[in-house]
């Protein structure tokens, strides 16, 4: 068995600027650098002793924050990828205070489009109309013809998480519902099968996640959550190519994209020594609402097929025997090009550290977090635990 | 009884071409669609690139699809990612016979017609002086009685 990949760093915090459709007057740098000091603050951690910024707009956030030379992530990374630079570079010592930090703010102001990052320039997919919803509606939909998958499962997905961002004072949607699948089914069409409601909301905020030795972490004011596993499949780059439920590599035997995570939850759950029914609550990306159907299944919570079922008992909700994407996620809490990625570590961090304002999960011990999508070629885990 | 789906008109996005990709768009314009072989593999590989998936060989050759194959998954969009495209539109994955599969829009049929396993060919259209694409219809069915 491998191990806890980085047995001498933890997550000492993690921190949400104010999220909102529009944050009039701030930039995708300034919502940044208020992330990290909101993180760094929480923890009690100075500013000063960051040594280490990794996720996006490294350069321009450690530059604003007047730090000396910091150790940086070369290129933009995000979400788990950022979390795992970090923790990496100070497992191996290369940092002491590292922080992952994404914020998108001022990118998405013509309306009647849908939003810039969420619409690709490649000459495959642009003049045939395709974007996100598309690319994971044609997932969706193939699961649906191959498993019978209905639109009143992915409606009861999408109703569980926006009841939960409903109930979430800093949610961008707080107080929009509740919400009935037939709510759900009964909003406009947007990409066939996905119901407006079926989709992520656009908005603007930033997200930070302080990494630090272990030892200093249980110094800090805030409770250290390990890592306990991580995971990360990629198939291709994200909007070029079909999104094939079957695709695969040409050479080898692997998992096809409609079951990409599987290899990463494998690895992650054997890392921790753990299986899925250790998990206590699964923050997953919910970019739309078939996509959490399909990371139950790829994960092993339940048989290829089945994952709609799975989601239909009530098990997913708030309360629920496996809270889901408990914020409210990408569909009701926050959606902001980049930080919703960070963002399901950081309600990790908060499940683990006991610290949520709504939807709490009592005595919550092992958080499943995820990025990505079989509609984006990737899927990102890591499992999030207390320390002990 | 939802209307036929129709082509889009000149003002869509269109994306760099490369070197490469200039002569699939070159044949779409007289009318062929093209794919790449590789000999070595044995291999149809679609969008075109300097080497094969899967022998990494860069000897390959042209070839000239029969256009004819079968819709895998699609979607009817209603929302387009910009004002320009008239919606609705369905957006297909369409497996060619020759063994590969390309990303396309569905026309020449309803909405309601399109099911996975429609067979389907493929409509060159012009969509402005420099760029034709290629779509797909329906060769027997629904959207042609």
């Amino acid at each position: 068995m491998p191990g806890a990949p980085f047995p001498d760093a933890a997550i000492a915090s993690a921190a949400n600027t104010v999220q909102a459709r529009r944050l009039t007057g701030e930039t995708s740098v300034s919502i940044s650098v208020a992330a990290v000091v909101a993180a760094l603050g929480a923890a009690g951690i100075p500013v000063d002793e960051v040594d280490g910024m990794f996720g996006t707009l490294c350069g321009e956030v450690v530059y604003q924050l007047g730090l000396p030379a910091t150790t940086t992530s070369a290129l933009d990374n995000t979400g788990i990828s950022s979390v795992v630079e970090a923790a990496a570079a100070v497992q191996a010592g290369i940092c002491e205070v590292a922080v992952a930090v994404a914020g998108g703010a001022g990118q998405y102001v013509d309306r009647e489009s849908t939003a810039p990052w969420t619409r690709p320039e490649n000459e495959w997919v642009a003049p045939f109309g395709l974007y996100t919803a598309v690319e994971f509606a044609l997932v969706a939909r193939r699961h649906m013809h191959t498993y019978g998958t209905t639109p009143e499962h992915l409606a009861t997905v999408a109703a569980t998480i926006r009841n939960s961002g409903h109930v979430n004072p800093e949610a961008v949607y707080f107080g929009r519902g509740p919400f009935s699948p037939e709510d759900i089914l009964a909003s406009r069409m947007v990409a066939d099968p996905f119901h407006l409601l079926d989709c992520a909301m656009t908005s603007e905020g930033g997200c930070a996640v302080v990494v630090t030795s272990l030892e200093r972490a249980r110094d800090a004011a805030t409770a250290p959550v390990r890592i306990l596993g991580v995971g990360m499949d990629r198939l291709g780059p994200v909007y070029q190519f079909p999104p094939m439920w079957d695709l695969a590599g040409t050479r080898v035997p692997g998992e096809v994209n409609g079951r990409i995570g599987r290899r990463a939850a494998n690895k992650a759950f054997g890392m921790a020594g753990l299986h899925t029914a250790d998990v206590d609550v699964c923050e997953f990306y919910d970019p739309f609402s078939f996509e959490i159907i399909r990371q139950f299944e790829a994960f092993g919570f339940c048989e290829p097929g089945e994952g709609g079922d799975f989601v239909s008992d009530g098990r997913i909700a708030a309360g629920g025997a496996l809270p889901t994407t408990t914020d409210g996620g990408l569909m009701s809490y926050s959606h902001a090009g980049r930080a919703q990625m960070l963002q399901r570590i950081a309600r990790g961090v908060h499940q683990i550290q006991g610290s949520c304002a709504s939807n709490q999960a009592r005595g919550a011990e092992v958080a499943l977090c995820t990025n990505g999508g079989a509609g984006a070629l990737f899927t990102d885990v890591m499992l999030l635990g207390v320390d002990s | 009884m939802s209307s036929l789906l129709l082509p889009q008109s000149g003002s869509i996005p269109f994306a760099q071409q490369t070197e490469m990709s200039s002569r699939f768009w070159d044949g779409c314009r007289r009318g062929e669609l093209l794919f790449q072989y590789f000999p070595a593999s044995g291999r149809a590989q679609f969008p075109p690139a300097r080497s094969d998936r899967a022998s990494f060989g860069d000897a390959f050759e042209w070839r000239r699809s029969a256009g004819r194959g079968r819709v895998y998954s699609w979607s009817t969009v209603h929302r387009a990612p910009s004002p320009v495209f008239h919606t609705p539109y369905v957006v297909a994955i369409v497996c060619l016979e020759e063994g590969f599969e390309m990303i396309s829009n569905i026309i020449g049929c309803r909405p309601e017609d399109v099911v996975e396993g429609l067979e389907v060919e493929v409509v060159f259209h012009a969509v402005n002086d420099d760029v034709t694409l290629p779509y797909f219809a329906p060769i027997a069915g629904p959207g042609h009685d």
